[in-house]
């Protein structure tokens, strides 16, 4: 069965057609790529998903699941976790905050606890903490646990906001530009990160990313989306060689 | 070293080794050994306060450390400085340092027990030096009362305005709310009184359940908010302010309008039943169950929800219902200091929830300092102390207020003390380790 299954969805911003017609399936354990030119509706595709946009037509399945109009810390709940263009961390809380937050879905304390420290709180904030600490292990950010994040270097920034993602224990990732504003080195790690999660997590990545060679390492199939259409679905190789994507990014070659 | 010395002025150098020396001499006393010693100062203030205060020219003991007397009778300034040496400040110091060695070794013992233990006692003893302080003269009673609910209210509001990051304007309403629904309650149960008729329960039972009283307040107060945030939390910023400003005033004139608790003339003949304890322990309460909201995870979704709502909804944070419970949190509390401020003025009146009571708490609130327990009790008990002293000054002093928070606003726009949580076990523990580190610094400068 697949993991996330959307059928036939279009989403207006008043009469702005913002995405048409989008379909996509993602199968448990695949990584898979969206690309397209500035402004062709990728980002507004990852809102759709997540539940910060009602999408005016289509449907949206997760699991079997229908999600349309639920909140998005509902679907976040279910297992779609997502990292954003600019990252958005909460410039006033330190490292491990970000992480102890992400687990507001079970905390496993009522108001009680959280009033009055009485109840299953002390343990649940120590099995919380602990499990957030593990989660910097794997990022390789934990030294920075108690540092406030915007002390930080960018990559690391980059790697705190996947922790958070990754701590509401998603099945499915969405990956909004993962490497903007990497430098080569990082840009590496990025990858060797990304595969990794994948890999031994078995988790589903969906990446939004510019540079081809992120989306030709990492991604079995890749969207091409322009004009909030898809254009073109294949693999990494069918799609660089696809004229109508080179006529998207690049523009038509005018003959005289 | 040697060259950073001998390029220093001399004067200079040598007001900083005074300093780094008092520093050094005082490293090692724990809090336990200043309460303590602000015990005894009380003591020698009960043995020596009344000759020694008519010797100096103030003719009774200084209501508040002398500073009543500051605008009244700047020409005793001399007399209340050496007062305030001889009565306070070198009992306190000389008991602070005799006892430190003793009051180390109680901290450490008392940490073997659960923080809260060693917090109790240091709160019994802070408890001990306000009553003896408080014997000696009822307006300082009134005063430490007004102190502690202010910094009840001031607390309440940070939830909302630091903590959660929204600019609310209606605790003067909540506070009415309280003030009225706790009044009401212990007036018609408790007193015979002309409105409400004979107490419906025996009075002897009414201290008993003043509490229930106030959490009435409170809980009236929950739903005056309620009100607010049904309509304001589809908006943000600007709006809420304006909202909750409205019904800062719609509740004004509503209780203007309702003669059944005497309209804008007030209401009165509530018990006397918020005395110093009362108000202490509501207050302590108060800052732990705030203290421990806010530095739970639950809590600190607030933070979230307001440096960025978007990422804290993708990340599962519930932000409606964390934002409804902070505000409904933030108003019972509210209420529950209005019940007690009708309680310790036994009257109140709808003018005294204004405008002026919001610049108050919205002062104390912004002068203390965002998102920080301490920097509550900071503004609170700073403003409070600082309006009493200017109170000479009557109407003015709200020009001299609001200038100095124009300076905290440009000098440390966050507060004095904002982004600092409350170490509970920090400030009870044993300070001995402190002279070493402070020797060690003062070493490396």
């Amino acid at each position: 069965m697949a993991l996330l299954q959307i059928d036939n969805m279009t989403h207006y911003f008043g009469g702005l057609r913002a995405v048409h017609n989008y379909s996509l399936t993602i199968v448990e354990g695949q990584i898979r790529g969206l690309i397209g030119p500035n402004g062709a509706g990728k980002t507004t595709v990852f809102n759709l998903i997540t539940g910060m946009y009602k999408p005016t037509e289509g449907t949206i399945r997760f699991q079997g699941q229908d999600i349309v109009g639920r909140f998005p810390h509902d679907i976040a709940a279910m297992g779609i976790a997502r990292t954003f263009q600019n990252m958005r961390l909460w410039r006033h809380l330190t490292v491990l905050e970000h992480i102890q937050l992400a687990h507001s879905a079970n905390l496993g304390y009522g108001l009680a606890g959280a009033f009055f420290g009485i109840g299953k709180r002390q343990r649940r904030e120590a099995e919380i903490k602990e499990h957030s600490l593990h989660l910097l292990e794997i990022m390789g950010v934990r030294r920075w646990a108690d540092e406030v994040v915007i002390n930080l270097p960018y990559g690391v920034q980059r790697r705190v906001e996947m922790a958070r993602a990754l701590a509401t224990d998603p099945k499915l990732l969405l990956l909004d530009e993962p490497t903007a504003g990497m430098t080569p080195e990082e840009l590496l790690d990025m990858v060797q990160v990304i595969r990794q999660l994948n890999q031994e997590l078995g988790l589903a990545i969906l990446l939004i990313e510019h540079r081809m060679k992120v989306v030709m390492d990492l991604c079995q199939i890749v969207q091409t989306l322009n004009f909030g259409e898809v254009i073109a679905e294949g693999t990494p190789e069918e799609i660089r060689n696809n004229p109508q994507v080179i006529e998207a990014y690049l523009g038509k070659e005018v003959i005289t | 070293m040697a060259i950073q010395e001998t390029t220093l002025p001399a004067s200079k150098g040598r007001a900083r080794a005074v300093w780094d020396a008092i520093r050094r001499q005082l490293a090692g006393v724990p809090l336990l050994s200043w309460l303590l010693g602000a015990i005894v100062a009380a003591g020698t203030e009960h043995l020596i306060g009344y000759p020694l205060s008519r010797a100096v020219g103030m003719g009774t003991v200084p209501p508040i450390f002398g500073v009543t007397f500051i605008l009244k009778a700047p020409a005793i300034i001399p007399g209340i400085l050496f007062y305030a040496l001889v009565v306070y400040l070198l009992p306190t110091l000389v008991v602070a340092k005799l006892s430190a060695g003793l009051a180390n070794r109680v901290a450490a013992w008392l940490l073997r027990y659960p923080v809260w233990v060693s917090a109790l006692v240091h709160l019994g003893v802070l408890y001990a030096s306000m009553h003896l302080w408080g014997a000696l003269n009822d307006y300082r009673v009134l005063v430490l009362r007004l102190l502690l609910i202010a910094v009840i209210v001031t607390l309440s509001l940070n939830v909302i305005n630091g903590y959660m990051g929204e600019f609310s304007c209606s605790h003067p309403g909540f506070m009415a709310l309280g003030a009225y629904g706790a009044s009401v309650m212990t007036v018609l149960f408790f007193v015979n009184d002309d409105v409400f008729g004979p107490p419906l329960l025996p009075p002897a039972l009414g201290p008993f359940l003043f509490p229930v009283a106030l959490i009435v307040g409170g809980l009236v107060a929950s739903v005056g908010a309620l009100l607010v945030a049904i309509p304001s939390f589809r908006t943000r910023g600007d709006y809420l302010a304006i909202i909750s400003l409205a019904f800062t005033f719609i509740v004004k004139s509503l209780i203007e309008n309702l003669e059944v608790v005497g309209g804008p003339r007030g209401f009165m003949n509530q018990p006397n039943w918020a005395t110093l304890p009362a108000v202490f322990i509501v207050t302590i309460l108060c800052v732990a169950i705030i203290h421990n909201f806010v530095t739970s995870t639950m809590g600190k979704a607030l933070c979230a929800v307001r440096d960025d709502e978007t990422a804290a909804d993708a990340m599962t944070i519930n932000t409606r219902r964390t934002k409804m419970t902070a505000f409904l949190f933030s108003a019972f509390w509210a209420g529950v200091g209005g019940g007690l401020l009708a309680h310790v003025l036994r009257y109140v009146n709808p003018g005294n929830f204004g405008i002026l009571k919001l610049s108050e708490v919205l002062a104390m609130v912004y002068l203390g300092g965002l998102n920080s327990v301490v920097g509550s009790i900071v503004g609170a008990v700073g403003l409070q102390i600082l309006m009493e002293a200017l109170r000479p000054l009557e109407i003015l002093r709200w020009i001299i207020i609001p200038v100095l928070l124009i300076l905290v606003m440009i000098y440390r726009p966050t507060g004095l003390v904002a982004f600092t949580e409350l170490d509970v076990k920090g400030i009870v523990s044993p300070k001995d380790k402190a002279v070493d580190e402070v020797q060690h610094g003062a070493a490396a400068d």
